[in-house]
């Protein structure tokens, strides 16, 4: 019985991994951004039973911002852009997606050794949250340098976000948790979402950053 | 109310008056007066018996070194900042509004920098660097032209990239510090953290530096990371070029300096100096040979930044009180010079209508004033003496020869390939026949002259107070 909140834990940081895997693999904008949203649900899951087990109560509000924020408002807003833009069928990718897997697993494999290795003294729940939310980052990073569109790279740069935010949940006492994933989450709507995209639309028409890519600075 | 608190509170409050006042030519005097005075509250912090660290804010002789550089780039560049806007308006590339909110940003920039570089909570020093970083993308963005929404993007995604990496080495340092220091902020202040450091499990340690050096590596520009540098120097305006260049890097490098005396205060864990060499080194070749093809200026002069960054953080992965001292001394001399070349390289572009280096001839005949500003801009960068610039990459390579001579080998061909470079390009600046607009343009020289004088002044003598003071701080470094 005793081991039944640790297993929880695990389940909820493993559930993290495999999203990120789902969301590696989805070939169209509004599935991934769906995708995306569970991601932040099962993040605001694992970040709530941390809060639970360490009986730290301002970790739920950690939680409850990678609910409404993560899960609801980014996905809602970003899923309203590619509509008007059209473009909610498809995203291209550079490399293959079973290459892109596989890679991915190259990933998780050498996030779980390193950190089974190197954190032998630690705390055994920090220890394996700590692999998996590495795991988490890894794939983030993986996703933002396989796509081309603009939308699923700030996809990537957000799950790779909630990998971090699962790190510093993790990180037993962490102070300052709260106030980075609210810094993070805020400045990334206004950024992203604000200025960027619209910008880029307003003028390009598109956000594929593959359009922009015709400019090399030096070139002309 | 202690300097620190002024030095936070006078950019964070002009920032918030600025983003309500409109009429740039108020705004930028504003602007002006508020780095100014945060200038000479620097300086009363470092006049005045320093206050005790707290679990937020500490000033030892390393930051100060760095507090004082920042603040009076930031000061300076908002004095050239105040010409610069004015042509823009005029040539309407930029509009009173956009104006307002880039005097806004500018002191929200120096507002995060000024806390990074105070800051003893490795959290704090993060949120910070994230600060600055932010707003600097913004500003990078200003022109909103094909090329600067581009560059923009391009920065905002290597720089969160690099930011998130560094956010997972600080919770990594913390995880390391938990068992020994306990539960909650204790183990995020370096203070406490560099005592007890001897007792931190070595592993962690070593796996967080590497995210460390990779994170903030990455906004120091560090090859191969530098991808977003050079986009975001010539496409934001000018004054942020100067600023990304005189200062922003340096935040980022006060950060990895940091992390490497932590590291250094446990024998258990891997030497990080090699690392930092091997990256110095790589830059430094790198963005010698990346300085021949360029037909940009500001790109010229950004890859130039690469090269030097490189050379600083070559000379701090070589450790000891020499190489410590030839770092920090290069790294004061590479702001001011550099931000001083910008200086000049924003009016010429301005008057010249064009940024392509092609375009820019005869600078002499046409231009007198600002040719000649450049001109000795660019010896000092390139390592000419009298001028500060040399004095340091002299110790450097002295240093380096003393000690790892293979490695001195690698140094001056660097040196040897960006010198060749810069004069190659600096003659086709100066002389010929002029190109395009030779009317006069209104340009403040006085942040120019300023910073060579300086440069200068630290070439042929450098005062007995300032070698101490630096030794202090390289002794800091270890």
């Amino acid at each position: 019985m005793t081991h039944l909140p640790l297993d929880i834990a695990h389940l909820l940081a493993g559930g993290l991994v495999l999203v990120s895997f789902l969301m590696i693999y989805q070939n169209r904008l509004s599935a991934l951004l769906d995708v995306f949203a569970f991601h932040a649900v099962v993040l605001s899951a694992s970040v709530a039973w941390q809060a639970q087990l360490q009986q730290a109560p301002d970790l739920y509000i950690t939680a409850a911002i990678a609910l409404i924020f993560k899960a609801g408002v980014i996905p809602s807003a970003l899923g309203r852009i590619v509509r008007n833009l059209g473009i909610h069928r498809e995203v291209e990718t550079v490399v293959g997606t079973g290459q892109t897997m596989l890679a991915g697993m190259g990933l998780v494999a050498l996030s779980i050794l390193l950190m089974m290795r190197i954190t032998a003294g630690a705390d055994p729940l920090a220890r394996e949250d700590l692999a998996f939310a590495l795991a988490v980052v890894l794939l983030g990073l993986l996703m933002m340098v396989t796509r081309r569109n603009a939308v699923s790279q700030v996809v990537g740069f957000m799950s790779l976000e909630n990998g971090l935010i699962l790190a510093a949940a993790g990180a037993k006492g962490m102070p300052l948790v709260v106030e980075i994933s609210v810094a993070f989450s805020i400045l990334i709507a206004f950024i992203v979402i604000g200025v960027f995209l619209f910008r880029i639309r307003e003028r390009f028409d598109t956000v594929d950053i593959a359009a922009m890519d015709d400019f090399r600075g030096d070139q002309k | 109310m202690t300097a620190i608190a002024l030095i936070l509170l006078i950019p964070i409050l002009a920032a918030a008056v600025l983003a309500l006042l409109p009429g740039y030519r108020l705004s930028a005097t504003l602007n002006m007066g508020a780095s100014g005075l945060t200038f000479l509250a620097a300086l009363a912090l470092l006049l005045l018996p320093r206050p005790a660290p707290t679990s937020f804010f500490l000033v030892d002789d390393l930051n100060i070194v760095f507090i004082v550089l920042n603040t009076l780039v930031g000061f300076t560049a908002a004095t050239f900042s105040a010409s610069y806007i004015g042509h823009e308006i005029e040539t309407g590339r930029l509009t009173p509004l956009t104006l307002r909110f880039y005097h806004a940003m500018y002191q929200v920039m120096m507002f995060g920098m000024n806390m990074a570089l105070l800051s003893d909570n490795i959290g704090l020093m993060w949120v910070s660097v994230e600060l600055a970083t932010l707003s600097t993308v913004l500003m990078v963005g200003l022109y909103r032209t094909h090329e600067a929404l581009e560059a923009a993007w391009k920065y905002f995604i290597l720089g969160s990239v690099g930011i998130a990496l560094a956010l997972f080495g600080t919770i990594l340092v913390y995880m390391a510090a938990q068992p020994v220091l306990g539960e909650g902020t204790p183990a995020m202040v370096w203070t406490k953290l560099i005592t007890r450091a001897a007792d931190f499990d070595p592993g962690m340690l070593n796996l967080a530096f590497v995210f460390l050096l990779l994170g903030y590596g990455t906004k120091v520009g560090l090859a191969p990371l530098h991808a977003w540098l050079p986009d975001a120097h010539a496409e934001g305006p000018t004054p942020i070029s100067a600023v990304l260049s005189g200062l922003l890097l340096n935040v980022a490098l006060y950060a990895v300096l940091r992390f490497k005396m932590l590291m250094a205060a446990n024998p258990a864990t891997i030497p990080v100096g090699p690392l930092m060499v091997a990256m110095g080194l790589a830059s430094l070749i790198f963005a010698g040979l990346m300085l021949y093809r360029r037909r940009d200026i500001k790109r010229l002069f950004a890859y130039s930044s690469i090269e030097h960054m490189g050379i600083i953080v070559f000379a701090f992965g070589m450790g000891g009180p020499l190489a410590n001292f030839a770092g920090l001394l290069h790294m004061v001399m590479h702001s001011l010079t550099k931000s001083a070349i910008f200086f000049s390289v924003g009016h010429i572009a301005q008057a010249k209508g064009s940024q392509r280096i092609a375009a820019i001839k005869g600078l002499t005949v046409s231009h007198p004033a600002l040719g000649w500003a450049l001109a000795l801009g660019v010896l000092a960068i390139a390592g000419l003496p009298p001028f500060g610039v040399f004095l340091s990459e002299f110790l450097v390579v002295t240093s380096t020869f003393a000690r790892q001579p293979v490695l001195a080998i690698g140094l001056v061909l660097g040196l040897l390939l960006a010198f060749g470079a810069l004069i190659l390009r600096l003659s086709g600046f100066l002389f010929g026949e002029p190109e395009g607009d030779v009317t006069p343009v209104r340009a403040s020289y006085l942040p120019i002259w300023l910073h060579m004088g300086l440069v200068f002044l630290a070439g042929v003598h450098l005062p007995g107070a300032i070698v101490v003071w630096f030794q202090a701080a390289a002794r800091l470094l270890g």
